[in-house]
């Protein structure tokens, strides 16, 4: 019972705060607001009896992603006038076609979850790390290959795409 | 006990249409990356919960090739945001519309 | 016995493929080193392997050297096949074409693209020694198309000047013709046989058809269509007069000696099918003898000597045609064989002749010339008396045969003989005319000889061979040929007298009209009836005047109206319905992220609407 209570509270942070994090002007506070969705995220997986899972969640998601998003929106030193000009951007009317087009996407697929015939309930197991690790290393050990090289690929398109070449100084100082 | 599967299903459509949302609607680049963000957690979401309701360590291994997935893709997206910043001087998407016809 | 034998066909193909390697950038003597040389080597192989194959009592020898292609059961190989046809035809080819390389690398001298014309000349030998010794249809029609090419390039080689290229696209059109016709005939072969090899070809047709059928005579008439196309036999021969468009050697070598009695040898290649009962064989005899005739009588108006030439050179290959028609084999092998003799040595001479005045080839405008070009004249007159045929000379045996056997054949005995007895009259007639006004009377145009011995050389050779060449036929062939060889005794009847005699009544007419003008002609031919008759026999009796309104302007006038050809329009359409596709697709390329993005929402909408709807 006390599960239940917890996963609808849960529940309700993630929308509430993932509504919140998209309307909002200034980058950090949404930032912020992300991260408290995503703690709340992984309170659902530990209900759903994922222990490593919402580990995992918290320090790669919370930890290390949105931390790269916040040293990128300092770097880039959002300030003020970012949040006025978010605010101009953000009117009335830009909301209306995409909230509808969620909303149709959101009842068709709602419609396909209720319609289909499945045993209502979960077994109610808890997945140890244990037998994670030794699925991950034995019938999956081909996909932890192909995200190493993923991971690598991107190291090297980060390094390459944030480096300042001496060309764009030049750029910048004459534009500056 | 666990929450039944319907209803971690549906928490996660809602956020995955929130996320739909956010990236249709915001123009600032780093509202659009962080709308990505939600929707693969609701994504991931759906494989935690599928993995529960059988029993089987698969649903949390998907969720690790996700989070791979959105490490590399940040990273990479952050560059680019930079150089974005760098070039434009600002991040507004529509702004930066040179790839067309 | 050592397998030299498809050393023959490769050394010119070599020398062609450096020739058009190194585009010309080789020394000129370098070039006629490897052009005539290359040939020269092929003759002695050639000579080599003969003697050996003869040695050997067995009258044919194949050389197998690899599959050509393997399709289902039609598995074609490039075999070499040797016997008595095609050693003769590879004797022709080697020897009489390594004297005309000689004379041409003399000849050529001053020209340009010298290697380039020993390239061809290369190319030229390669194929038709892959026509003659190629052991299937299919490898002697590659020789086929492959000399047909030559033959174009050659035409036309003077290129600057359009009318040689107009000239040479006749010749190709015009033959293509017939080779249509030919590969029908090869198609219909292969459907009904299941073969191309010649050997098994003919076999399995005499078996199959021994009491005659309308296929085998299809086949014969589609052969006789490529065979008419290539040795420029009526209907088919109006290109080979325009083909002298080219360089003399190539006169000489492709357009007499050669190719163009690549038509006889298929005949006689294929003679067991066309022996079968049916009407084939008439229509051979016909067409030689309406060719021969007909082309007897334009060569007598002609002026250019060139041109007299190539009629009379169409009017040897239907006495030809015309010896196979009625089964006189090897009489037309031999005459085919004299006849590449003799006409190479008349236009090698001729060449000589119009060298030395400077391309000038009226002979009109020529005349006295016999004391300053005695080689040439000498070498005219001896290739003229065995055109003429007077006995002695090679032409004389063979033409001789021919008209005995044609006057014994069952049906139309009679009727060939007069054709061809008179248009041996006529032969001598113009031959007579030909030298009369060339080389005596008063001088028109001052010669300027400057041949050296690598032309004169293979002049007086070809004068040998000319006279002495006829005594060789009887070597060779009498013993190989299908029917015996050419009959050697002589009837004193009086048909073979008058056979014998007829030339030289033509010869004492001749030397009667324009020798000392005994006879006075000249009003006969200022007659308004007269010339019109010398109109009709100069335009080679409206064939041409006929194709051009028959054939070549109606097809200019439909080209004409479907310029914007109707059926690229197909094409086209395909084309322009995807540009314009193209330019509505690229109006949803606005660059923008929010709107790539909300298409992908939408699609991902359809998709899963698509899914439930199956669902």
């Amino acid at each position: 019972m006390t599960a239940l209570i917890l996963f609808y509270a849960a529940g309700f942070v993630v929308l509430a705060s993932a509504v919140l994090a998209i309307t909002r002007t200034n980058a950090s506070h949404a930032l912020i607001y992300m991260v408290v969705a995503l703690l709340a995220i992984a309170v659902i997986f530990f209900l759903l009896g994922s222990p490593f899972a919402a580990a995992l969640q918290i320090v790669v998601y919370a930890g290390a992603i949105v931390v790269l998003f916040l040293f990128v929106v300092m770097m880039l030193n959002l300030g003020k006038s970012s949040v006025s000009r978010e605010r101009a951007l953000l009117t009335r009317g830009i909301w209306t076609v995409p909230s509808l087009l969620a909303l149709v996407l959101f009842a068709v697929v709602l419609f396909a979850l209720l319609s289909g015939d499945h045993e209502a309930g979960t077994q109610g197991r808890m997945i140890a790390p244990k037998e994670v690790g030794i699925a991950l290393y034995t019938k999956y050990v081909l996909a932890v290959e192909l995200a190493g090289v993923l991971l690598l690929a991107a190291l090297v398109g980060a390094y390459h795409l944030g480096r300042r070449y001496l060309s764009d100084r030049r750029e910048e100082e004459e534009s500056s | 006990m666990m929450p039944p599967i319907e209803h971690v299903l549906v928490l996660a459509l809602m956020l995955f249409c929130i996320g739909a949302v956010g990236v249709l609607v915001r123009r600032n680049i780093i509202f659009i990356l962080l709308s990505l963000e939600f929707m693969m957690n609701a994504c991931a979401m759906v494989f935690i919960a599928a993995g529960a309701k059988w029993g089987q360590p698969d649903g949390q291994i998907m969720f690790m090739l996700i989070l791979a997935i959105a490490a590399s893709e940040v990273a990479v997206a952050l560059g680019i945001v930079i150089q974005m910043a760098r070039r434009f001087r600002t991040l507004d998407v529509d702004a930066v519309s040179e790839l067309r016809e | 016995m050592s397998e030299v034998l498809w050393l023959v066909p490769t050394i010119p193909l070599l020398g062609s493929i450096i020739l058009l390697c190194t585009e010309g950038r080789l020394p000129k003597l370098a070039v006629a080193v490897i052009g005539s040389g290359s040939v020269g080597l092929a003759a002695i192989c050639a000579l080599y392997v003969g003697t050996n194959v003869i040695g050997t009592g067995e009258w044919h020898y194949a050389e197998t050297l690899w599959t050509w292609m393997a399709v289902g059961d039609f598995n074609p190989s490039i075999t070499l096949y040797l016997d008595g046809l095609s050693l003769v035809m590879t004797g022709v080819i080697t020897g009489v074409g390594f004297l005309i390389h000689l004379y041409a690398t003399g000849y050529m001298w001053e020209e340009e693209g010298y290697s380039r014309f020993f390239a061809y000349m290369n190319l030229f030998v390669f194929a038709m020694l892959m026509l003659v010794l190629g052991d299937n249809l299919l490898t002697l029609f590659l020789g086929w198309e492959g000399v047909g090419l030559c033959s174009y390039l050659l035409i036309g080689f003077f290129h600057s000047d359009p009318a040689n290229g107009y000239a040479a696209r006749k010749a190709f059109v015009v033959t293509r013709v017939g080779d249509t016709l030919m590969a029908l005939g090869l198609f219909l072969l292969f459907r009904e046989l299941g073969t191309l090899e010649i050997q098994a070809a003919l076999d399995s047709a005499t078996i199959a058809w021994s009491d005659g059928s309308g296929i085998n005579t299809a086949i014969c008439l589609l052969l006789l269509g490529g065979a008419v196309g290539k040795s420029a036999q009526v209907p088919l021969q109006t290109w080979l007069p325009d083909a002298m468009a080219g360089p003399t050697p190539v006169s000489a070598l492709i357009h007499a000696a050669t190719m163009v009695t690549a038509g006889v040898y298929l005949i006689a290649r294929m003679q067991d099918m066309f022996m079968l009962p049916g009407p084939a064989m008439h229509w051979v005899a016909f067409v030689g003898l309406v060719t021969l005739f007909i082309s007897a009588f334009t060569a007598l108006v002609q002026t250019d000597i060139k041109r007299i030439l190539a009629f009379s050179t169409m009017s040897q290959i239907g006495y030809m045609f015309l010896a196979l028609g009625v089964g006189a084999w090897s009489a037309g092998i031999f005459h085919l064989m004299t006849h590449a003799f003799f006409k190479a040595l008349l236009f090698l001479a001729s060449g000589s002749v119009i060298l030395a005045l400077h391309h000038e080839q009226d002979i009109f405008k020529m005349g006295g010339l016999w004391k300053k070009l005695k080689i040439p004249f000498a070498s005219m007159l001896i290739g003229s008396l065995a055109l003429a045929a007077l006995p002695g000379t090679s032409g004389f045996f063979s033409k001789d045969a021919i008209l005995l056997t044609a006057y014994q054949e069952s049906s139309y005995g009679l009727l060939f003989w007069v054709g061809a007895a008179s248009a041996a009259f006529m032969t001598s007639l113009y031959t007579t005319r030909m030298i009369l006004i060339t080389f005596f009377g008063e001088v028109k145009t001052e010669p300027h000889d400057h041949s050296r011995i690598n032309m004169w050389g293979p002049l007086l050779v070809l004068c040998a061979l000319s006279i002495g060449g006829g005594w060789l036929g009887f070597m060779v062939l009498a013993s190989y040929m299908g029917d015996g060889g050419v009959p050697l005794e002589f009837h004193a009847d009086a048909i073979a007298l008058l056979t014998i005699g007829v030339p030289m009544i033509g010869i004492l007419l001749g030397y009667l009209i324009w020798g000392n003008r005994a006879i006075p002609v000249d009003k006969l031919a200022t007659s308004s009836v007269g010339q019109r008759l010398q109109r009709f026999f100069h335009g080679g009796w409206g064939f041409d005047w006929i194709y051009d309104r028959v054939i070549v302007n109606p097809f200019v006038r439909l080209a004409q109206v479907n310029k914007s050809d109707f059926v690229d329009l197909m094409f086209t359409s395909i084309a322009s319905l995807t540009a314009g596709i193209h330019r509505i697709v690229t109006r949803t390329q606005t660059g923008e992220l929010r709107w790539y993005a909300t298409n992908m929402v939408v699609g991902l909408l359809l998709v899963v609407l698509i899914v439930i709807v199956q669902a």
